[in-house]
């Protein structure tokens, strides 16, 4: 089947979808952006976390189909013109990033919190982000790269 | 496979009806897990992501008419007040991305003895409104909905459009055993709601049967022993040997099993000890609220 989608602000055609196929399946083997990692296809890691009309969701567990005529927003899509974003550089800053592989899926998670709650409590950040395994940092550095990019997006 | 996505409820209604061999779609959690793994092949999926219809809730009647395409994130944003059981039980199930996709249609679709929704559903006196294109709609009480492990009384032409919901009249409570906080699957789990308008009771079991079910028993008692004691009107503190017999009822209803998240021993014990603290956080509640 054809999905016509909206990804990363363009609309685009996919043809040949399976029915059955997960929107992870579509952005990664098909449209060529791997940045949203596949590593349980069920919902458990957060590592395929990406926007869907403006909500965090695991990609793995949407039909491409119900993406059509969405607005999908992938890891890609948050560096603008290639420039990392500041919840992007904040994990590079602080050691965020191990492996790399649950990176992604935390960077959209982060990116989501810090949209909605621009000062969130340790708390907080714990609960946003109580979806996304890392197997690498222990969380602390992911910790600390949050509350900085919460500190420079607060004083910006 | 094919991709039925129906732009309204008739339409979702007959394609359910034409189409035996499709499997619903609402938030996925469920459904793609199992296709992502091979273990489910249906002729069809029928995606009810695009049926306005499902996605409303609103008042009927001195009950919430809750769409069965509302996702958990939507009731702990919009109905916390109206639904205090049924929120803080949403508010436990897996991570906030599960909660922005997962809806209480798909939890009874799915009608795992695990299921969250299930308790508050349970000891809210909650009702199913299921319809089918030829037959149109029906309500079944939930206790009655849950008919076997992983089963329930949808025909293979139905659809779960709500769940009917008494508004609450008196404090509830969820309590649920699992290894950490988040994306837990309940070892056990139980929810109480005081229904002081009528003197009674309600309560839910969750993970420690074949089924959802109530512990009956343990609602006459309790609900007999406070009138005995007057404590309806004098709202006086519930005695603590009250609360540990309650709970002790509570864990006889249960039939749990051996498995892997928890032993039925287990399950036994921390379900009266959650029966206990819960209903007594209930009634503190009912205490503050007078
Ligand atoms: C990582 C993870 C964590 C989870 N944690 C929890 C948890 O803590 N607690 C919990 O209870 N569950 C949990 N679940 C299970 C799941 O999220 C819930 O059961 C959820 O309520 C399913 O809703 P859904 O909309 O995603 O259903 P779907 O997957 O879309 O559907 C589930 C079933 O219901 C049927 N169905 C859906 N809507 C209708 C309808 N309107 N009419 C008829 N049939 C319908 C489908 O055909 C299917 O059989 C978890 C799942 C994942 C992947
Ligand atoms: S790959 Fe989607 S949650 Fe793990
Ligand atoms: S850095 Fe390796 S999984 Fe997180």
């Amino acid at each position: 089947m054809r999905v016509t989608t909206t990804v990363n602000g363009t609309e685009q055609h996919v043809d040949d979808v399976w029915p059955g196929e997960s929107l992870l399946y579509m952005l990664r083997e098909r449209m060529g952006l791997p940045g949203s990692k596949n590593a349980c296809e069920q919902g458990e890691c957060g590592s395929c976390t990406v926007y869907l009309d403006g909500e965090p969701v695991c990609a793995c567990l949407v039909a491409a189909g119900q993406a059509i005529g969405r607005e999908v927003t992938t890891v890609e899509g948050l560096a603008a013109g290639g420039a990392l974003h500041p919840v992007q550089e904040a994990f590079v800053e602080c050691g965020a990033v191990q492996c790399g592989f649950c990176t992604p899926g935390l960077v959209v998670a982060a990116h989501d919190l810090l949209e909605r709650v621009p000062r969130p409590s340790d708390l907080e950040i714990r609960e946003a982000l109580a979806g996304n395994l890392c197997r690498c940092t222990g969380y602390e550095k992911i910790l600390d790269a949050v509350r900085l990019a919460a500190d420079r997006q607060v004083r910006a | 496979m094919d991709f039925l996505q129906p732009t309204s409820w008739q339409d979702a209604l007959a394609l359910r009806g034409e189409r035996p061999d499709a499997l619903p779609l609402a938030g996925g959690t469920d459904v793609m897990v199992d296709i992502n793994f091979d273990r489910r092949r249906p002729g069809a999926l029928l995606d009810l992501g695009r049926v306005p219809e499902l996605r409303e809730w609103g008042q009927d009647d001195g009950r919430i008419r809750l769409g069965a395409g509302v996702p958990y994130a939507g009731i702990i944003g919009n109905l916390g007040a109206q639904l205090p059981g049924l929120a803080m039980a949403s508010r436990t199930v897996g991570s906030p991305q599960i909660r922005i996709r997962g809806t209480v249609g798909g939890n009874l679709g799915s009608a795992s003895p695990a299921g969250d929704a299930h308790p508050p559903l349970l000891a809210a006196g909650a009702v199913v409104e299921v319809a089918s294109a030829a037959r149109g709609t029906r309500e079944i009480p939930v206790a009655e909905f849950y008919t076997g492990v992983k089963r329930n009384a949808l025909e293979p032409d139905e659809l779960i459009a709500a769940v009917l919901i008494p508004a609450a009249s008196g404090p509830q409570q969820f309590s649920k055993v699992g290894t950490r906080n988040a994306m837990v699957i309940a070892v056990s789990a139980f929810a109480c709601a005081l229904h002081p308008d009528r003197r009674e009771i309600g309560t839910g079991i969750g993970s420690a049967a074949p089924t959802p079910r109530r512990a009956p028993e343990a609602e006459t008692f309790l609900a007999g022993e406070l009138d005995d004691a007057g404590l309806w009107d004098s709202r006086n503190a519930l005695p603590e040997p009250l609360a540990a017999a309650f709970g002790e009822r509570v864990a006889a209803a249960a039939s749990p099993i051996d498995d892997v998240r928890g032993s039925a021993a287990y399950r036994l014990h921390s379900l009266s000890v959650m029966a206990r603290r819960a209903i007594t956080w209930a009634w503190n509640d009912l205490r503050e609220a007078a």
